[in-house]
């Protein structure tokens, strides 16, 4: 493998591995709290939505870096709203979780498609737009040799924003007193709420936060890959959660696990590749490659699940 | 009246048919408010009175034979799902299940004509049951014996199917033309449905479909093997506890579920319905309809049936949507909105139970 390839793999990474990261940050936030969500995927999509919408609507008012950070801005509230039906459900109301978590990827579809069909000129789902955030060349970092031909540029300001919302999220669970109570609530409610944490408010938290970052995410996946958003994001929201897993509910090792499904995707794409044509290796293998690597690799690591205890339970004051 | 409505049955009705008010509610609300900022899509109540009557108001018997047509796998990947849920699973994975099923069954129906043509379809159903059986078996190993979240496995298994079935559809096809017909004698027999409904994609798979909803319903509910299932799915633990075997449990309950998702598939791909294996790389939406189904049907099997009918209703009528300027999307949010209230089930129950109790204790 010659340098040239090494450097396409690594360039071509990056857009899958950062909404990869920030969704599964998110998903982290939620499950640490004790309420899995199995929504992520529709989350990214509305999220994904009302972005591009504006975006759709508001092509020529600003410069291009402002409008993704509006856009940006705007898929983080709608994810947040969004996700707030998923919070209601499974904390208020006890709701099983897999459930209202369905029904939100369900409706987070059809509502794409109804919305696009209906404003769109075309009458068609998808949405098309002009992909101008790519930022040719970041001043001064630009500059250094190899790093700088890397990771800075024709890069996305959401690459700096993931790296910085990787940090925070570290820092917010390992560091606060809001990162310890959230991981009591997901590991035993019963004896967070014993010293006093308010159970279900750490609870609204967690997944509001998922709402946010999975909302955020699902735009950051669709500008970079595409310019016709068609109401889908692949499902990148169950990678995502593979990516959980697989990081053992630890931000750092989510960043290193969705690294590794980041090339797996690249290596996906890149079957014409001069390298990888020489291999000799059927099409058909690449386009299985993510999801079959990421069944073998959940095979070896699920058994020594780190998964917070109480995830997934909906919290009963009564019950012992 | 009261012990009528203590019945837990009669509440889950209720909770369902709540549910579905709660859709309908916000159907309305969709179609208002659309109707209100675009002006193509200006007859609300025109679309309302098509989604109601399911499409039927222009289609009349002839929509009746697709609704029946439409029902059975959906019906069948509801039972898939169901039956999961029932047994503390949830399979996400009709989907890939169904497409394996449908594609198997295919190249049986298509290839092995060695086989008497009119007994060809009763063979591709059991290599459809075996093959979908066999993507359900390899979930189920995975969670049963290496603790690998079934949800996950099975979305990747969909898109693994997906792929696969793409990749594989050159080998039943002609060679100069994608698209092939099935011989229409190794299609599932129509006993003359065709002709009373005046449509020829009605066969006899709804009956199929029904006959084994009352096959599972007996599984789950009258036999020792049903118990040992659902116990593994309230307590893994507790059923490891009282002798049951718990991985076991597991895989089985996964390769049935997948073999029920593969038959809905042969329903599909070996009958006389247009359809195509998506070369365009997009999910069989029947294993997601077949979540709505199973959530809607509460995971009762007898449930499932009538949840099935009328999620094939709904379907139905989306398409007739356009005539009203709408477009069929309308029908799958309210779906949605429905599954969402349906989450809601055990607090409306316990809410309902409290209304009543606190009412007799009055008197």
């Amino acid at each position: 493998m010659n340098t040239d390839t090494m450097v396409f793999l690594i360039r071509n990474m990056v857009p899958f591995m950062i909404p990869l990261t920030i969704v599964a940050l998110g998903g982290m936030f939620s499950e640490r709290s004790g309420v899995v969500n199995i929504a992520l995927e529709g989350i990214m999509v509305f999220g994904a939505t009302f972005g591009i919408f504006f975006i759709y609507f508001v092509p020529d008012l600003m410069s291009p870096q402002l409008m993704i950070l509006a856009a940006m801005v705007i898929a983080i509230i709608s994810g947040v709203l969004f996700s707030w039906l998923h919070a209601y459900a499974s904390i208020n109301l006890k709701a099983n979780q897999t459930i209202s978590g369905t029904a939100l990827n369900l409706f987070a579809f059809a509502f794409h498609d109804f919305l696009a069909r209906l404003i769109t000129k075309t009458g068609t789902e998808g949405v098309s737009f002009k992909n101008v955030f790519r930022i040719e060349k970041i001043p001064f970092f630009g500059d250094i040799p190899v790093l700088g031909d890397l990771f800075f540029k024709n890069v996305y300001l959401s690459t700096f924003i993931g790296l910085a919302i990787l940090a925070i999220a570290s820092f917010v669970l390992y560091k606060t007193r809001f990162g310890l109570r959230l991981r009591a609530c997901g590991e035993h409610p019963h004896a967070a709420d014993s010293v006093g944490i308010n159970v279900n408010r750490m609870r609204y938290w967690g997944v509001l936060i998922s709402g946010a970052l999975a909302g955020l995410g699902g735009l950051v996946l669709i500008i970079p890959t595409t310019v016709e958003y068609t109401g889908t994001v692949s499902g990148y929201g169950f990678l995502a959660l593979a990516v959980l897993i697989f990081g053992q509910w630890k931000p750092s090792k989510i960043f290193l696990a969705a690294a590794f499904f980041g090339l797996m995707q690249v290596i996906s794409n890149s079957s014409g590749l001069a390298f990888f044509t020489s291999l000799g290796i059927n099409k058909y293998f690449y386009q299985i490659v993510p999801y079959l690597t990421t069944l073998i690799v959940l095979t070896f690591t699920s058994s020594k699940s780190a998964s917070p205890r109480a995830a997934g339970e909906p919290y009963d004051q009564g019950k012992r | 009246m009261k012990k009528f409505l203590m019945n837990a049955g009669v509440q889950k009705i209720f909770a369902a048919l709540l549910a579905i008010l709660f859709g309908l509610v916000f159907g309305i609300v969709i179609l208002f408010i659309a109707s209100f900022f675009i002006s193509k899509a200006s007859y609300p109540m025109d679309a309302l009175y098509t989604i109601v009557t399911g499409g039927l108001r222009f289609s009349g018997l002839k929509g009746l034979g697709i609704i029946m047509r439409f029902m059975s796998p959906i019906l069948l990947t509801g039972l898939s799902v169901g039956f999961a849920f029932k047994t503390g699973l949830f399979n996400i994975g009709a989907s890939g299940q169904f497409v394996i099923g449908g594609f198997v069954a295919a190249y049986i129906c298509i290839k092995w004509t060695f086989i008497p043509l009119e007994y060809l379809w009763i063979v591709g159903i059991l290599g459809a049951i075996i093959a979908g059986g066999l993507v359900g078996l390899i979930s189920g190993l995975l969670k049963a014996y290496r603790n690998v979240n079934e949800v996950i496995s099975a979305i990747m298994l969909n898109y693994i199917a997906m792929i696969t079935v793409s990749n594989l559809v050159s080998v039943i096809a002609d060679k100069n033309n994608p698209s092939r017909t099935m011989p229409p004698l190794s299609r599932i027999p129509t006993l003359g449905l065709d002709k009373i409904f005046g449509n020829n994609t009605t066969d006899i798979s709804i009956f199929i479909a029904i006959l084994v909803a009352i096959l599972i319903y007996i599984i789950l509910e009258r036999t020792t093997f049903g118990y040992e299932l659902k116990a593994c799915g309230y307590n893994r633990n507790a059923a490891r506890y009282a002798g049951i075997n718990d991985r076991l449990g597991i895989t089985l309950s996964m390769t049935i579920a997948g073999a029920l998702a593969g038959l809905g598939g042969a329903m599909v791909y070996i009958s006389s319905i247009t359809k195509v294996f998506d070369s365009l790389l997009t999910l069989a939406p029947e294993g997601f309809d077949g979540i709505s189904v199973a959530l809607l049907g509460m995971s009762n099997p007898l449930g499932i049936i009538f949840s099935a009918a009328f999620i094939a209703a709904l379907k139905n009528a989306g398409p007739a949507l356009s005539r009203s300027g709408f477009n069929e999307e309308v029908v799958k949010i309210m779906t949605a909105v429905i599954i969402y209230a349906s989450a809601f089930s055990l607090i409306f129950r316990e809410k309902l139970v409290q209304f009543f109790t606190k009412k007799g204790a009055k008197k």
